[in-house]
Parts: structure tokens; C-alpha cells; sequence
């Protein structure tokens, strides 16, 4: 129990921000059917934000965070603006490449932005532990999971319920009908970069809590938000949330468990955990566990 | 008794009477000639450049091989492949374990290049055919992002396998490119001139880019490059008319991991040493560049696309000092407002979203408008 229940909350902690992660993906493929490789860039730059408004500058951090975000937001609808909008209408592909190009000069940004850095966000966790007994578990895998699960569940919200939410679904189910409805196709394309951005300026906040820090490779740890939106289903939020928690649990067990039960499988296994279950979900479910089947026609 | 006149004896350039002329890989005699005239250039370089710079020609000649691969599995068949640098990884290490030599723990059988350079392709050309039918369950993005986590996975397994790879960030020496006791990797005298090492290295990556550029453009004009194109275009339109996809797929992948893998093994000559790390996302992402600048489902275009994705950075380098000091700032630790590594990451990024945005045909779309452009001078169609 010392080892499984701190495991199993460090799990729900990570697979917590890897839901947010992958939402955050979600959002842009539900409006534009673009997967969005830029998710790494976008979240490194949203704990830079973070650690520039509550480290450098000094606000409070709750405002540190909600400024951090609204950066990003700005920076996510710039990009969909200039990147992205010349590419409606054409080839999905060629618009996820495009999102290569935008990872690729987002990330130079932040390379300038950090430099060798390691950055501190600032939080109030820090190392702080909820003792039960025998049984320690960290503050900070707690506020992950209450955070990521709160800006989720408004994400949620807000799609059903809002006017805004209803006319972001209608573009995600037909762009030219929706034009025809009245909703501003563009707009909403800019609002989903821009709640995107924001969510993964959230997650890079979670990321970087604790002891680690943020350095400017520690973007490459948004890439697992992708096992996770294939494993719950491309277009599903609700899988996003149980296929991030339960690919959090299997990494954080793995790392648990693997050095002593099987450790002929390597160092760090438990890093490639996600992408082991990324394959087999590929090949047992293609469209995930909650995700529409995709219509082939000829 | 009148001669012919010159125009008919020549034929009419333009005028395809049978397929097979149609078809051929040099229809009109201009791209005879300027194939001529840039194969000849080319292998003149080596008399008339200094030693770095023929180290970037043969980088060029080596991702135009890797290149061509990636562009036959993904421009001509469609099947986007984040994975391309773990085909080449797989390629390098085979030649580096048959043709290296061994130090400490690390395993190397110092065998000929006659060995382990057909190994190098086939091993991983192998490993792509068991892959293939992975791969062909899923499609678009989806395949992308399955060939992104065997990215990871393949990561994962050469830094563990460290009799093969030396480990991670330790890295281990190539395999030493000698045919019968003759290195390729030596000053040789050649028609009076000595050359360095890396010229004569140089001459054997063009040779070797020439005979598997020939080799692609073949391949990419018969029934199973038509195969390819079709599935790419509608992969069930394809199936209805009878193009057996597996095969086809399975075909392309392992085609493509064969060209990955002569690639690789090339690679880690010219750059003398490899650590695992090398096989990573940043590389495949090099090689989607090569094909997306270059032109995606071309073979000149890849060629073009290498000398431009390996050109670029050092084009930057020698012009960052000529550009305003608080803009790029060359010494370390300087104060402009870039350095020049992120001016190039800045620039490579902008040119693969510039290339899909304006001209999705990549480099090799620029020169067809330029020779449209000529070919119909005067008139503006």
C-alpha cells in the first residue's frame, strides 16, 4: 500500500495534465479536423508566461496563472490567423504539416524565451505532502488533478450550454452549414486556438509544479496528450479524461514497479509507456474508446 | 538527292507517338542535356572545393538518398511516416555492428563495404515489411502518430542495446567504408590531383545517390507506382479496381525503410560518430521538410529539397555576421535578439509553412512555373 496508493495518485496526478493536454487537442480537431502538433510549443510557452507574470514580475499567482493564460490565448488565435486560416478548405494533411512548421518556430521562441534556464513557476505546492497514516501524498498531484478536471469540465460547459459552445459545435459538425446558419466560421476558429492555447498554458503550469522545474525540452512531454486522444477517441473530451488517467496510472505504475519486477525492459521504460498503449490502441480500436468511427466513402 | 531536313531528323520533342517514349525517364533532350550538365558539375566538385564544404555536398547526397525514400512511402504513396529516422537508425547501426570495429563493450566485425552496405538496406528494409501491416490498419494522421510512438519505442530500444549503440549519449564510431582493402575514406590521387578524404567519400554518395535516383524514378513509372499514386489518391477507389492495398503498402514501406537505411548508414560516416539520441523526432522532421520543400512526390525534388534543408543553415551562418548586431549576434553569449541557431530553427520552420501555404508543389513547383513561364515566352499561358 506505501508504494501502490502514492503511485496510483502520482498517476491520476500526470494522467490528469496529459486529459488537459489532450483536450486541449481536441478543441482545434473538433472545429478544424486538424490534429495539432503544436501542442508542445503552445505549452512550454504557457509555463513561460506563467513563470514570467508570478516569478519575474511578481503578481500573485492565481493572477499570474489567468494572465498567463490569456497570453496564450492571444498568441494561439495570432497563429491560427496567419498559419493556419490561408489553409481552410485544403487537405487535412497538408494543415497538420503546417502545424510541424508552427511547433518548430514556436519552439525557437521559447528556446529564446528560456534559453538554458530552468524556470520556477512559482506555485504554492512545492513539495508540500497530505500525510494519512503510513501513506504521503503530494499537494501537488491533488491541485493537478482538481485544476485540470475543473478547466475541463468548464471546457465541457461551455460547449453545451453557451451560445458560443452551440455555434463551436455546429462548425465542428459542418462548416459551410453553419455559415449558412450565421456563425461565423473564422471566429470560431480563432476561439478554438484560442481555448486551446489557453488550456495548454494551464498544463504547462501543471507540468512545471513541484520539484522539477520547466526547462525548454520539457515541451516533449505534450507529445503524450496524442497516445491519450487515440486511446480516448479523436473528437471525445470524455475520453480525453479517462484515457489521460488511466495512461497516467499505467506510466506511474510502470515507473513503480518495472525496476524491480522486470528489469530487463530498460531505464526510464516507464517514458514509452504511453506510446506501447498508443500502438495497441491503434491496432485493437483505431477510433478509440469513446470516438465516432470514421465514414470512408469512395 | 535532298538531305533531311535537321527538324525531322531530330524528331519533334513534344510528340509522343508511342508510350513508351511518353514514359521514358528523359523525354525531351533539354533534360537529357541538363541532367548531363548537372551529373558532370557535380562530380567536378570535389577538383575545386575546399574540405567542409564537400562534407556538406556528401550530406547532401546522403539525405537526398533518405530523401527519396520518405518521398516514395509518403509523396507517391501517401503514407505520412514520422518514423523515417528510425529506419535509418536501424540502417546505421547494422553497418556500424558488420563493419565497425569493436571497443570495449561494444560489438563491431570489421566487414567490407560489399557486406555491410546491402545489409544496411535490407535489415531495415526487413523490418519495415514486418511493420507494413501495422501500419496499414490505420490511415492519415492516425498512421502518423503510430509511426511518431514506434519513433519513441525505437528510441527507447537503441539506447538500451548499448553492444550495438554504445548507449545513451556515448555513442559509438561508423563502420569504415573499404571495398576490398581500398578505403573510400582516404586522399587518393585522382587525375593528378590529390583529393581529400571526404572528396573521395563525396564521389561515392553521388554515385550511389545517381544509381537509386534511377533506380525510384523506375520504380515510381511502372504498374506498382501507379499502384502507389492510386492509393494515395483514394485508397478504397484503388481497392475496387483491383490494387491489392497490403501489397502495395507493405511494398512502399519497405522500399522506403531500404532507402532509410543506406541513408543512415551513410550518415553517421559522414558525420563520424553517432549517439542514439541522433534518431529522434527533429531528424524525421528534417526529412518531411526535405520532401515538403523539395517537392513531394518527385524524385528531383528531394534532391532539391536536401541541398536546400542542409544548405540553409550554413547560408545563415556565413550571412549572420553581415546582418545588424542586435538582431543575430554571432559570439556566444552575445546580446542581439537572436542567436544564429534559432535564426536558422526560425527560418526552417517559416520555409515548410511558406512551401504548403503558397506553393504546395515545394521547390520543384517553383522551377515548373519558371520553365512554363519560358516555354510559352512571349505569350502569358
Amino acid at each position: 500500500m506505501e508504494v501502490l496508493l502514492p503511485a496510483l495518485v502520482r498517476g491520476l496526478g500526470i494522467g490528469s495534465t496529459y486529459a488537459l493536454l489532450a483536450v486541449s487537442i481536441v478543441v482545434i480537431y473538433r472545429a478544424t479536423e486538424v490534429v495539432n502538433f503544436a501542442q508542445p510549443a503552445l505549452m512550454i510557452l504557457g509555463a513561460y508566461f506563467t513563470s514570467l507574470f508570478v516569478t519575474s514580475i511578481g503578481l500573485p499567482f492565481p493572477v499570474g496563472v489567468v494572465a498567463a493564460m490569456v497570453a496564450m490565448a492571444a498568441v494561439g488565435a495570432l497563429t491560427e490567423r496567419v498559419a493556419m486560416r490561408p489553409l481552410v478548405g485544403q487537405p487535412v494533411f497538408a494543415a497538420a504539416m503546417v502545424t510541424v512548421g508552427v511547433l518548430i518556430v514556436l519552439t525557437a521562441v521559447a528556446n529564446r524565451l528560456i534559453g538554458p534556464d530552468i524556470l520556477t513557476v512559482g506555485d504554492p505546492w512545492g513539495l508540500e505532502r497530505l500525510e494519512f497514516g503510513t501513506i504521503a501524498i503530494f499537494q501537488v498531484d491533488v491541485a493537478k488533478i482538481v485544476l485540470s478536471l475543473g478547466a475541463i469540465g468548464a471546457v465541457g460547459l461551455l460547449l453545451k450550454r453557451s451560445r458560443i459552445g452551440l455555434a463551436m459545435r455546429a462548425t465542428s459538425l459542418d462548416q459551410e452549414t453553419a455559415l449558412a446558419q450565421g456563425v461565423d466560421v473564422g471566429r470560431m476558429f480563432s476561439l478554438a486556438w484560442a481555448m486551446s492555447a489557453a488550456l495548454a498554458a494551464l498544463a504547462g503550469m501543471l507540468i512545471g509544479t513541484g520539484a522539477g522545474g520547466v526547462e525548454a525540452t520539457t515541451a516533449l512531454v505534450a507529445l503524450k496528450a496524442l497516445p491519450v486522444i487515440i486511446l480516448g477517441g479523436i473528437d471525445s473530451i470524455q475520453g480525453a479524461v479517462v484515457a489521460g488517467l488511466v495512461i497516467g496510472v499505467a506510466e506511474s505504475l510502470a515507473r513503480a514497479y518495472q525496476p524491480e519486477y522486470a528489469p530487463w525492459l530498460g531505464a526510464n521504460f516507464d517514458i514509452i509507456v504511453p506510446y506501447l498503449v498508443l500502438i495497441v490502441s491503434l491496432m485493437v480500436r483505431p477510433y478509440g474508446l469513446f470516438g465516432t468511427p470514421e465514414v470512408q466513402r469512395v | 538527292m535532298t538531305a533531311t531536313p535537321r527538324a525531322l531528323r531530330r524528331g519533334r520533342p513534344e510528340l509522343y507517338s508511342d508510350y513508351a517514349a511518353d514514359q521514358a525517364i528523359w523525354n525531351t533532350p533539354a533534360k537529357r542535356w541538363s541532367t548531363l550538365a548537372v551529373l558532370l558539375v557535380a562530380a567536378s566538385l570535389p577538383w575545386f572545393l575546399g574540405r567542409d564544404l564537400l562534407g556538406l555536398g556528401a550530406l547532401v547526397a546522403v539525405y537526398a538518398i533518405s530523401g527519396i525514400g520518405l518521398n516514395l512511402v509518403s509523396g507517391y504513396a501517401g503514407q505520412i511516416s514520422l518514423g523515417h529516422a528510425i529506419f535509418m537508425g536501424i540502417g546505421a547501426y547494422t553497418a556500424a555492428v558488420l563493419g565497425g570495429s569493436p571497443s570495449g563493450s561494444i560489438r563491431g566485425f570489421e566487414l567490407d563495404l560489399l557486406v555491410w552496405l546491402p545489409l544496411a538496406g535490407l535489415v531495415p528494409a526487413a523490418v519495415g515489411w514486418l511493420f507494413a501491416p501495422l501500419a496499414a490498419r490505420v490511415r492519415g494522421l492516425y498512421l502518423a502518430i503510430l509511426t511518431l510512438g514506434l519513433l519513441f519505442v525505437g528510441e527507447h530500444v537503441f539506447k538500451e542495446a548499448t553492444w550495438m549503440t554504445g548507449g545513451s549519449g556515448l555513442g559509438r564510431k561508423p563502420a569504415e567504408p573499404t571495398v576490398l582493402g581500398f578505403s573510400l575514406y582516404e586522399e587518393r590521387v585522382v587525375l593528378g590531383t590529390e583529393l581529400s578524404a571526404i572528396g573521395v567519400f563525396y564521389l561515392f554518395c553521388l554515385l550511389l545517390l545517381v544509381v537509386m535516383a534511377v533506380l525510384a524514378r523506375n520504380v515510381a513509372r511502372t504498374r506498382q507506382g501507379r499502384a502507389f499514386s492510386a492509393v494515395r489518391d483514394r485508397d478504397i477507389a484503388a481497392e475496387v479496381m483491383g490494387v491489392p492495398l497490403l501489397r502495395t503498402k507493405r511494398l512502399a514501406f519497405t522500399l522506403s525503410s531500404f532507402y532509410a537505411g543506406i541513408g543512415g548508414a551513410l550518415l553517421t560516416i559522414v558525420l563520424g560518430f553517432t549517439t542514439p539520441e541522433r534518431w529522434n523526432l527533429l531528424l524525421s522532421i528534417d526529412f518531411l521538410a526535405v520532401v515538403l520543400i523539395g517537392g513531394a512526390a518527385t524524385i528531383t525534388g528531394p534532391i532539391i529539397g536536401a541541398g536546400f534543408v542542409v544548405l540553409m543553415p550554413r547560408f545563415i551562418e556565413t550571412f549572420a555576421g553581415s546582418l545588424p548586431e542586435w538582431f543575430v549576434s554571432t559570439a556566444i553569449g552575445g546580446t542581439g535578439l537572436l542567436n544564429v541557431f534559432q535564426l536558422q530553427r526560425l527560418l526552417f520552420g517559416a520555409m515548410i509553412i511558406l512551401f504548403l501555404v503558397v506553393e504546395p508543389r515545394g521547390l520543384f513547383g517553383v522551377w515548373i512555373r519558371v520553365r512554363n513561364y519560358f516555354k510559352a515566352w512571349p505569350f502569358s499561358y
